[in-house]
């Protein structure tokens, strides 16, 4: 399928040059010409007033997808040190989801860790586990995964493969996708499926969060994707569930690359912000590193943690752990307090899957209030003191 | 206004400014606070090749002229004047070897200076010369193969952080101004040795410091063009570098006006953007005439010298007088738009104020560019009345 | 050392904004830039040459206007720089991206390969290990810093989410490089000059020797569907009244869903 304009009917008038959000759409010769920045996103389908860009279909389009064989719902279960990454439980979540609509079985693929992981795996909600085992996982190295993985996609043709979007993640898994010559969708905050054609609708935001865009991999299978870690909510812990744990020989593995040391960092408050229920988060309407001093303190009468907007930390009033948001970390606690935050889309995207959400902000038309469940027009600097006032009150300070 | 600078002109405007920008910006406020020399800036300029702009092709540089130079001088002026004093003095200093120097001397010093791998300083004034450069008390005594330094220099911008040194020194005391002789002078060189640090009310990212020399030996191939041709090395160089403060001015000037403007269409008062009222707004359209009307001068006179012309004295001299005087007028009249703010360190304007003074004090005070214009009206008041 | 670099020209999303009222992206004064994390992976190239000599190469695929990012790497220092640009290109995602680079790279011969970590337009961080796996080469992802490198191996630093691990890789290699590596430098007046001269050599499919329904769109086994704003919550309540019951009132509602 191809996105063209047709001479004879465009005027000239421009009118579709601004639609365009990749700039595909240039004047050549008086005419709108559409080139190779085209993304195929359909803006400018609707607005050019001669009906003059067309959707056009190409003889590939009519080749028939071959994907009928590939059957079954597999997530990547990563672990480090031995330890099942939390990623990898979210995984099951939604993977579950996917398997069930897709009347399927969920697997696990583990490659290290032990039995004990491979059955948390299935409490978690995995029909079987794919378990390698081999002194070459006690480290991350590209090769052993990349070959191993795509050696067992090619021999059971799964339908749908996911991993998270980590650091381990986000390095082996395009190589696998390479390796198989299909398509992966990198970093998605949604996974759904297309009821009519039964495709995996993978939504990812783009231009640095500004925008959603729903990717699918129509004629090729595996649909692989990686997904954000805290987007997806945790699948549901059963002790009693039962499946199957399959040992998968490691025979012919190598690696060129070699870990020499692991070296941990002191992340401090960035990995608190990820483990805490309450987080209160202050943006440029804060107005100085003082004002954080007072979200600080409700923040600790609510048991919670400090976030920030980047406006905020750009304007150096709290250092960069508490930033949340596409640059900085994804949170979801149970309830996220937004203070003096307008809501830029990349602010969204790190904190919209939180709980509860309450806004407060003098801007009535600030976008944060489209994903608050409650919020409040009005001064931070006013609210928030009354806010801490009442909560002492109630905790009979 | 467009001045129709050529591309690469345009070049050197826009890398000189984005260094500004990028670099100079962020640390400015603390340089001046710790009066520190910019030793990384100095690196960013010379890997960028800012040193090379005036020396020419065959030196490693990229043999353009006056009006360069005071393009990249104007865009660091904008950030930081004292970085930017820095800068410029490396050119005060390089001149007499450019003007002067044999091949050989050139040869050895200038590929150097051009990549900026060493930086240069001028050494005129002295506890008892400064505008009076006939008070020079520095003595080079010639010795065989050596001639000897001894004296004091005062005042010397880049002193200490420079490697080569441009020296003026009396060899022969009965002919006064004539006795004088230029030297090259290296860091590590017998018998030259800094003396104590300047603490300055501006300008704190430059470094202001003494040079003692003490039977100091220096090759007699260091001299500058002949022996007693020290006083006409020092007055061609100024001639040359003068316009540079003047593009200094219209760089402060600028940036001190940019943060006015700014500030009074943000600032509210009464209801109101101050910038609507006319009192303001008066006070900012002086200050866009003064600085637009400066940087015409400059532009014109950078031009007029770089076509080779050698009656440059009194129209180097009009640029620098009257672009200092509008600095200091245009960061003083900031600082008021701005008020309270402005007075604050937290605003750049009151740095911009304080470092603006040099302008009117430095190569030359502005009275002795009076001087200068005055000396050339009355030759010119002779040849029209006969 | 033979040294390639690819680079991609992207809008500067920090100026991207959405107008909420007709879900369209305002570009309005949005100007194209060279990938920020790509100006970390230049100036990699460019350290790792005055180190050991060789060239540096800057590759890039786009429409011809990105011929713009190249002559800025070439003002940075970088020796000679290729655009990949052909209709049939366009369209293209990280699978049938990576294909066409890996071809031009094949091609041109190399020692190591040095990418971005990602594309602040796309985010994906797919293309540079999938280079390498068109390649046959090892890649490492997220390095932020060469610790060694000889004739045969090299050690890294690669980023992992606690702290980092220390690599050991052989070469040819492809590196993915994080901003922690180094301060990418500015141009140089003469590097601009010469970018302004530079020939930009040019490459299509056929250059390449990869076929058309490889490359671009009939390349890619991923479709953008659609795009949209991000949706609002329905069930948002704006609580009223003076700060005093606006509070009380938020406090209710918490103590309601158990958050307090």
């Amino acid at each position: 399928m191809r996105i063209v304009v047709d001479k004879q009917l465009c005027t000239g008038c421009e009118s579709c040059i601004e639609s365009c959000p990749y700039d595909a759409i240039v004047m050549e010769d008086d005419k709108a010409f559409i080139n190779e920045y085209c993304q195929l996103c359909r803006n400018c389908l609707s607005v050019c007033p001669e009906g003059a860009i067309k959707e056009i279909e190409d003889i590939y389009d009519r080749e028939p997808p071959d994907v009928g064989e590939f059957r079954g719902v597999w997530v990547f279960a990563e672990q480090r040190e031995g330890r099942l990454a939390d990623v990898s439980l979210e995984l099951l979540g939604v993977g579950r989801r996917l398997a069930e609509t897709r009347s399927t079985d969920l697997t696990a693929v583990l490659f290290g860790a032990t039995d004990r992981e491979a059955q948390e795996l299935i409490k978690w909600g995995a029909d079987r586990v794919l378990h390698a085992e081999d002194p070459l996982f006690e480290y991350f190295n590209d090769d052993p995964y990349v070959h191993l993985l795509s050696r067992l996609i090619q021999e059971q043709k799964p339908e749908i493969v996911l991993a998270g979007a980590t650091a381990i993640g986000r390095s082996f898994f395009p190589r696998v996708a390479a390796r198989l010559r299909t398509g992966l969708t990198a970093d998605c905050t949604g996974l759904e499926i297309d009821p009519e054609t039964g495709n995996l609708l993978q939504i990812r935001p783009a231009f640095g969060g500004n925008i959603m865009a729903t990717i699918v991999c129509p004629r090729h299978r595996p649909q692989m994707a990686t997904v954000r870690p805290r987007v997806m909510k945790k699948g549901r812990y059963d002790e009693t569930r039962k499946g199957e744990i399959l040992k998968v020989p490691t025979d012919g593995l190598s690696s060129r690359t070699r870990v020499i040391q692991t070296v941990k960092e002191e992340t401090g408050v960035s990995v608190n912000l990820q483990e805490v229920d309450v987080i209160v988060s202050g943006g440029r309407g804060v107005g100085g590193p003082e004002g954080f001093k007072m979200l600080q303190e409700l923040a600790s009468l609510l048991g919670g943690a400090v976030g920030a907007s980047r406006a905020a930390v750009d304007e150096g009033w709290i250092p960069y752990s508490h930033q949340v948001g596409q640059t900085g970390k994804t949170v979801c606690p149970k309830l996220y307090i937004a203070c003096g935050i307008s809501g830029a889309v990349q602010h969204l995207v790190g904190m919209q899957s939180s709980d509860t959400i309450v806004a407060i902000n003098k801007n009535p038309d600030a976008p944060i209030f489209n994903v608050a469940d409650f919020g409040i027009i009005g001064d931070l600097k006013e609210i928030v003191p009354l806010l801490i006032k009442k909560l002492k009150e109630l905790k009979g300070q | 206004m467009d001045y129709f600078f050529t591309e690469e002109q345009k070049m050197i405007r826009d890398l000189a400014r984005q260094i500004a920008e990028e670099k100079i910006v962020p640390v400015r406020a603390e340089l001046d606070e710790k009066e520190e020399f910019p030793r990384e800036i100095m690196e960013v300029l010379a890997q960028s090749d800012m040193f090379g702009i005036f020396v020419p092709e065959e030196y490693g540089g990229l043999g353009m002229g006056a009006l360069e130079l005071c393009i990249a001088v104007e865009e660091l002026s904008r950030a930081c004047l004292g970085i930017s004093t820095s800068y410029a003095a490396n050119a005060l200093g390089t001149y007499p070897i450019l003007l002067f120097g044999t091949e050989e001397q050139k040869k050895k010093y200038l590929p150097d200076i051009a990549a900026g791998r060493k930086l240069v300083a001028f050494a005129l004034t002295e506890p008892n010369a400064g505008s009076d450069a006939a008070g020079i008390q520095t003595t080079a005594k010639k010795e065989g193969d050596y001639y000897i330094l001894n004296g004091l220099k005062q005042w010397i911008t880049n002193a200490g952080e420079a490697d080569i040194y441009t020296v003026i020194a009396i060899t022969d005391r009965a002919k006064g101004a004539r006795g004088a002789s230029a030297f090259i002078v290296e860091k590590g060189m017998e018998g030259f040795s800094f003396g104590k640090k300047e603490k300055k009310m501006g300008i704190r990212a430059s470094v202001t410091r003494e040079l003692i020399f003490e039977n100091c030996k220096v090759p007699k191939e260091n001299i500058l063009g002949r022996e007693g041709m020290g006083f006409i090395v020092a007055m061609r160089t100024l001639d040359q570098s003068r316009i540079g403060v003047g593009a200094q001015g219209v760089g402060v000037a600028q940036g001190a006006f940019e943060e006015a403007l700014k500030f009074a269409k943000q600032r509210v008062q009464f209801g109101k953007p101050i910038i609507s009222f006319q009192a303001v707004q008066h006070i900012l359209a002086d200050m866009a005439i003064q600085i637009e009307a400066a940087r015409s001068l400059v532009y014109s006179v950078a031009r007029y010298i770089d076509s080779g012309a050698k009656d440059i004295s009194k129209v180097s001299a009009m640029a620098k007088v009257f672009a200092t005087d509008v600095a200091m007028k245009v960061t003083t009249d900031a600082v008021q738009v701005m008020g309270g703010a402005g007075y604050m360190r937290e605003y750049p304007v009151e740095k911009m104020m304080r470092d603006a003074k040099i302008l009117q004090i430095y190569e030359g005070t502005n009275q002795i560019q009076r001087n200068i214009i005055g000396q050339a009206l009355i030759k010119e008041a002779t040849k029209l009345t006969g | 050392m033979r040294i390639i670099v690819c680079v991609k020209q992207v809008p500067d999303t920090a100026e991207v904004k959405i107008n909420p009222e007709t879900n369209t992206l305002i570009r309005e004064g949005v100007s194209s830039i060279i990938n920020p994390y790509d100006m970390h992976a230049i100036e990699a190239g460019l350290q790792l040459k005055e180190k050991k000599g060789g060239t540096v190469t800057v590759i890039t695929m786009g429409p011809p206007q990105a011929e713009e990012a190249l002559r800025e790497a070439i003002s940075m220092g970088v020796d000679e720089a290729v655009l990949l640009t052909d209709r049939a290109f366009a369209g293209a995602d990280t699978l049938a991206t990576s294909r066409t680079l890996a071809g031009a790279i094949r091609k041109l011969g190399f020692d190591i390969v040095i990418c971005g970590k990602q594309a602040i337009d796309g985010d994906t961080a797919q293309v540079g290990p999938e280079v390498a796996e068109f390649l046959g080469i090892p890649h490492v992802a997220y390095v932020k810093k060469i610790e060694e490198i000889t004739e045969e191996k090299i050690v890294l630093y690669r980023m992992m989410e606690e702290g980092y691990d220390v690599v050991e890789a052989p070469l040819p290699l492809l590196i993915t490089v994080v901003k922690e590596l180094n301060v990418p430098r500015l141009p140089s007046l003469k590097g601009k000059m010469r970018a302004k001269k530079a020939e930009i050599k040019r490459f299509t499919h056929k250059d390449i020797g990869i076929e058309e329904d490889r490359v671009g769109l009939r390349g890619s086994p991923t479709q953008v569907k659609n795009i949209f704003a991000p949706e609002r919550k329905k069930e948002r309540k704006i609580l009223q009244g003076s700060p005093e019951e606006q509070v009380e009132w938020l406090i209710e509602e918490l103590k309601k869903l158990k958050c307090i």
